[in-house]
């Protein structure tokens, strides 16, 4: 894998419509299998308060916030729903070799 | 005279969400939030948790800030008490004599903490936890090696009892019900909150009253029921809350436990709203039987629904009550309501990391989940939330064997 790319996980780790919360060094991920068996990863806060998204709940390509409800789409990080208003970060992920990786820049 | 606009009594929880959404839905007309608190609404939750035991000193959680009320243009009145209504000029009544039209008005006056009453006592030195200044009032007291009594094992009773004994003080609670937390959590979890804090060092007086309060110097002396004496520095009440409708009963609104609204959260009168802790509403999901809940999901939801009316819609509201306390390192979390339901079922999660009980009608509807622990707890409850909404029948097998992915009912 080049350079920046990041082992998260085995590919199966993470169940179908689900998350993981992944940390290296100071940056905390959330990454995410979606219903249609891709993989993504967001900045693992909330950008409401400091909750962790891995808490909460997958459906189709929206993570909900465990504390408020607060939504995102995952796939771009766009806030769907109040009280999250603003965009999550995302970070490009690949498959290799049965591996997840991501790219912190 | 400006156009009537919308007013909002009580700039709480549920005050403040209305004002945000009124914007958000597209409302262009005068909004004015009126609170006799003199601070911007704030949140409670943390007044009996982080306030209590942050090194710091805390400052308030705001909702609203001036930079957001400016550009949403939402007029905040602080330190003002309304002190009637005015139905037919459709107008309220400050009490430093203002008048202020409406053209539609939302009461979301909250609750206020029972006070301790008892003959022959004075209580008055007896501290409740409401407002962010009780909370400072606490904190300052909340001393290493002082003792403090907590009357009420209900959750902000232990919520403020957990912070007390992190800030080192000795803490007894006493609670005249046979256990801690009677209303709405089930005896197994109540079970595992009282054991968290026995381990911590909390004494329990439970099943007994209380005779009196003596004044001994600056220390009280309280004489339970069967004589017991428990000497402490500082006493503080969580024996519940009473609903504030004091202006909507003067003015002759509905109250039944609470400003009575209907599921669209309009009251007796067809220009003024209820939401938050002050109403009493039917529910759908429970046979539309009346119920009125503290919580602080449901302010902001109540809030947001009574906003959306208020500006033309026509929403019910239905939403699954919800609720979550923290003390020490346990969350517990109550989806539904438990005493609705006729039988239980437990799971484990694989790891031990918490419980989850799901709470079934006889006909096998499921009507609450309530949960403690750690963790994935959550996702779990927020999946039994949906199937509460759905009015789910699930398999109680499947609901017991933790190796069944919980959405995975949703589907059928
Ligand atoms: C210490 C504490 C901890 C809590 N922890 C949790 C928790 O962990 N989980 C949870 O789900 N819920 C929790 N809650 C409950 C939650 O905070 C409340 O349900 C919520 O604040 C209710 O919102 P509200 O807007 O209805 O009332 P409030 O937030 O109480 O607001 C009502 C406001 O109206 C004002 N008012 C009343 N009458 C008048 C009048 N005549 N004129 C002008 N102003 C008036 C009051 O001063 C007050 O500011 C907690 C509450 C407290 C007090
Ligand atoms: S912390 Fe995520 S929505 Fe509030």
């Amino acid at each position: 894998m080049s350079q920046g790319w990041i082992e998260v996980c085995e590919v199966g780790e993470i169940d179908e419509e689900d998350v993981i919360r992944f940390d290296h060094g100071a940056v905390s991920l959330a990454v995410y299998r979606s219903d249609k068996d891709k993989y993504y990863a967001t900045d693992g806060f909330c950008t409401h308060e400091r909750v962790h998204l891995s808490d909460g709940l997958v459906m189709g390509s929206v993570i909900e916030c465990p504390k408020h409800n607060g939504r995102f789409d995952y796939t771009t990080g766009a806030a769907k729903k109040t009280p999250a208003c603003e965009a999550l970060k995302t970070y490009p992920v690949q498959i290799e070799a049965g591996k997840v990786y991501v790219q912190i820049d | 005279m400006t156009e009537a606009g919308i007013v909002i009594v009580g700039a709480g929880e549920a005050g403040a969400r209305a004002a945000l959404e009124l914007r958000e839905c597209g409302w262009t007309g005068s909004i004015t939030l009126i609170g006799k608190e003199s601070r911007a609404p704030y949140e409670r939750p943390p007044l009996s948790k982080s306030a209590l035991v942050e090194e710091s000193e805390p400052s308030p959680a705001f909702i609203l800030d001036e930079t957001k009320l400016d550009r949403l243009r939402i007029q905040l009145i602080t330190d003002s008490k309304v002190s009637e209504i005015d139905r037919n000029g459709r107008n309220v009544l400050m009490e430093d004599g203002c008048r202020i039209p409406y053209h539609r008005l939302l009461l979301t006056t909250g609750a206020s903490p029972r006070k301790l009453a008892l003959e022959g006592s004075d209580t008055s030195g007896v501290l409740g936890l409401r407002s962010f200044g009780d909370a400072l009032a606490i904190r300052s007291r909340l001393l290493p090696g002082k003792h403090i009594v907590v009357i009420g094992g209900g959750f902000i009773g232990l919520e403020v009892a957990a912070s007390a004994r992190e800030k080192g003080c000795e803490v007894t609670i006493v609670e005249v019900g046979p256990r801690i937390l009677m209303r709405g959590v089930p005896l197994p979890i109540a079970e595992v909150v009282e054991a968290r804090h026995r381990s911590a060092g909390v004494e329990f007086k439970l099943g007994i009253g209380l005779a009196k309060i003596e004044l001994e110097g600056d220390r009280y002396a309280i004489i339970l029921a069967d004589g017991t004496v428990v000497r402490c520095d500082t006493i503080i009440a969580g024996i519940g809350a009473i609903p504030e409708t004091s202006l909507a009963a003067a003015c002759g609104l509905d109250i039944d436990n609470g400003i009575v609204v209907n599921d669209k959260l309009t009251t007796s009168d067809p220009h003024i709203y209820a939401a938050g802790d002050c109403c009493s509403f039917p529910h759908a999901l429970y046979d539309g039987q009346r119920i009125r809940l503290e919580a602080w999901r449901n302010a902001q939801d109540q809030g947001i629904v009574a906003a959306r009316n208020m500006a033309g819609a026509s929403e019910s509201y239905a939403a699954v009550p919800w609720f979550w306390s923290d003390q020490y390192d346990l969350t517990l979390q109550v989806a539904g309501l438990p005493d609705r339901a006729a039988t239980m079922v437990r799971r484990e999660s694989p790891d031990g990391g918490f419980q989850v009980y799901f709470h079934l009608a006889e006909d096998g509807r499921i009507v609450a989940a309530s949960g403690i622990g750690r963790g994935g707890l959550a996702k779990e409850i927020r999946v039994a939330e949906m199937l509460i909404e759905r009015e789910a029948r699930p398999d109680p097998a499947s609901l017991m064997n933790p190796e069944v992915k919980l959405k995975t009912l949703l589907a059928l």
